[in-house]
């Protein structure tokens, strides 16, 4: 009987093509929104996971200066390189330990210029940067203890300098300073700010130091945890050890602040979570207002058919059979919008994605969800207007015009 | 011999107080197997309402219907739905045949509803088909087909269940007097061919000529029932 029924169902919207595509339409798109929503927005999160952890692995950045909101406190101490020193040999859950200090810069080669920023660091920040050297080398110690003026360079210095031209053996010029070119780093691309992860030259933090900021600070101190799980213990042991070195007193706050990337990772994943949950939550509103839309058209339907519940009735067809085969065809409805709405939504995705740059998941449990969703949303909205049919009195409904 | 179909004092009343409209008003009358009945009398006299009583689309007010032996006042209405699936078939004045729908498809809707499996019931839609003279028209819909066919689809949805009665609610109504001929002559042949017990319900004396009783009522009583000898 329920088989019979579904296909009664079938039937019944296939004789009605039209009016039954524009009553799916409503759920379509909604499950459709949810689909597309839902996906772009833990591809999104995904991109972003991705993104941090490429900018370095387990990765504590220790700068100068309390944190606090507006301006940083300039009147703190520069860190030095006793400091790294000291970090390298007392805190022994970190893997790498680098000294930065940055400056922006005018780069000049041959017949071009780029306005950049230079880095004077050590070998160790490609490790704690987790970066990989495309051409060339990193620097030789000699040219790190020497303070040598070499440089390894980023992809879009490379670009804006040398064009598709090997970069190697190139001299270039920062501000005053003339550098050769000995390596270039692997691209990694647009961070999720839009920021250009590859627009920096670097230098020994030596030559840097003499050459181009004329002092012996060190701007901040990138380093590398052994584990993930070490992390905090790592930012405890350097915490308690710059306290020390920086003769903080007890009960006073930090002056230096140690960044971690988790927290950014953290951060952006509770912003695209709250934002993916905000943007679902509007589009499965538009799902219920498309159940409203089905509820909508199956009761002007059942007034419209109330004949054909009257002939039916009179040849012997029970209340229930009556309000099951209007049940079904909302839930069929329903149904099928909805798997029409997941294919909608995961191709809109997929294409979407492409266009803004975020990867294609694909979420089983969401397309199941939205599949039994709409269904439920079918049982919902069909209800009345099955029921409506099948209290109908026979001799009445024959007589409807 | 039990009658097919047995009133006892039926009454069927609408409303109440100053307002009380008796359609019924205290009917007797058995129906056995096997008879053609037409039903008359001008509107208003309750030949409707006692159709939908015989039909079993209704149920008395007061008084007693017994269809089969069984009082039809004490089932329910899912009862009475089954009592109509497994025994009655209807035929009406503006044929209600489901529109868009093939004449095969509205004539296998009653044995959809009994349960019979596809194969079985094309087969025995196909025969029903046959037997009221559409072959070769089975997947015309109703809009395809004069008013005179689809009033024999009606008719064939009627009686592929084969039921032990036919109701037809003027069904020559809407049909010109050659087709009304025809659709009289069917009916007949079912009666005679069949053994199916008809009861008709029309205000047309050349339509009622066809039965062999006639009985006819006035402000909800029967006024005359007489039998006409073939």
């Amino acid at each position: 009987m329920v088989l019979t029924t579904v296909l009664m169902a079938l039937r019944e919207i296939r004789r009605n093509t039209l009016r039954s595509v524009l009553t799916m339409l409503g759920i379509v798109i909604g499950v459709a929104a949810v689909i597309a929503l839902v996906t772009l927005g833990r591809g999104a999160s995904e991109k972003v996971t991705n993104e941090v952890s490429s900018m370095g692995v387990n990765m504590l950045t220790i700068m100068p200066g309390a944190q606090r909101r507006g301006p940083s406190n300039v009147t703190a101490a520069p860190l030095t390189l006793e400091d790294v020193k000291a970090l390298t040999r007392d805190v022994n859950v970190l893997a790498a330990v680098a000294p930065t200090s940055s400056r922006g810069v005018l780069s000049v080669s041959a017949n071009r210029s780029w306005n950049t920023s230079v880095m004077g660091t050590t070998n160790e920040y490609f490790t704690v940067r987790n970066t990989q050297i495309e051409l060339g080398r990193i620097f030789a110690d000699v040219e790190v203890s020497g303070g040598q003026p070499v440089c390894v360079i980023g992809a879009t210095v490379r670009r804006e300098l040398f064009g598709a031209d090997s970069p190697l053996g190139a001299s270039i010029r920062l501000g005053k300073v003339t550098c050769l070119v000995i390596g270039l780093t692997r691209a990694k691309g647009q961070s999720t700010f839009g920021m250009d992860m590859d627009d920096y030259i670097l230098m020994p933090l030596s030559a840097f130091q003499r050459r181009i900021a004329g002092n012996r600070d060190v701007g901040a101190i990138a380093v590398s945890v052994v584990d993930e799980s070490q992390t905090n213990r790592a930012k405890q042991q350097i915490a308690s050890l710059l306290r020390e070195r920086r003769r903080v007193a007890d009960g006073q706050v930090d002056d230096f602040t140690v960044h971690d990337t988790r927290e950014i990772v953290q951060t952006l994943q509770t912003v695209t979570g709250v934002l993916t949950a905000l943007l679902g939550a509007v589009a499965a509103v538009s799902l219920i207002v498309g159940g409203i839309g089905i509820m909508n058209i199956m009761l002007v339907s059942v007034t419209e058919r109330t004949r054909e519940i009257g002939i039916r009735l009179a040849i012997g067809a029970r209340t229930h059979e009556v309000m099951l085969q209007f049940l079904v065809e909302a839930i069929v409805l329903c149904v099928l919008g909805g798997i029409l709405g997941t294919i909608l939504g995961l191709g809109g995705s997929y294409f979407a994605g492409q266009a803004i740059g975020v990867p294609f998941t694909f979420l089983p449990e969401v397309v199941v969800l939205a599949v039994i969703f709409s269904g439920v949303v079918g049982v919902l909205f069909g209800f009345l207007p099955a029921r409506k049919a099948a209290r109908l009195n026979p001799i009445e409904a024959l007589r409807h015009e | 011999m039990n009658a097919l179909m047995e009133l006892r004092g039926v009454f069927k009343i609408y409303g109440r107080g100053e307002s009380e409209v008796r359609a019924l008003d205290g009917v007797d009358m058995r129906i056995e197997a096997g008879e053609f009945v037409a039903v008359m009398g001008p509107s208003g006299s309750g030949k409707s309402t006692c159709m939908n009583v015989l039909g079993c689309l209704d149920r008395p007010t007061q008084g007693a219907y017994l269809f089969r032996g069984v009082d039809v006042n004490g089932l329910s209405l899912d009862q009475l739905a089954l009592l109509r699936r497994h025994y009655l078939g209807f035929v009406f004045q503006g044929f209600n045949l489901l529109a868009r729908t093939t004449a095969l498809e509205n004539v296998e809707l009653p044995l959809i509803y009994r349960g019979m499996k596809g194969k079985e019931r094309r087969a025995q839609a196909y025969r029903a088909l046959a037997d009221v003279g559409l072959q070769g028209r089975e997947h015309h819909t109703p809009a395809e087909l004069s008013g005179g066919q689809q009033q024999r689809v009606a008719i064939a949805r009627a009686i592929v269940t084969e039921p032990s009665l036919l109701v037809a609610d003027e069904p020559t109504g809407n049909l010109d007097s050659a087709r009304t001929v025809e659709i009289m002559e069917l009916l007949v042949q079912l009666n005679r061919g069949r053994g199916i017990t008809i009861v008709l319900v029309t205000h047309e004396p050349d339509v009622a000529a066809f039965a062999s009783r006639r009985v006819t009522f006035r402000d909800g009583r029967v006024e005359r029932d007489e039998r006409v000898e073939a």
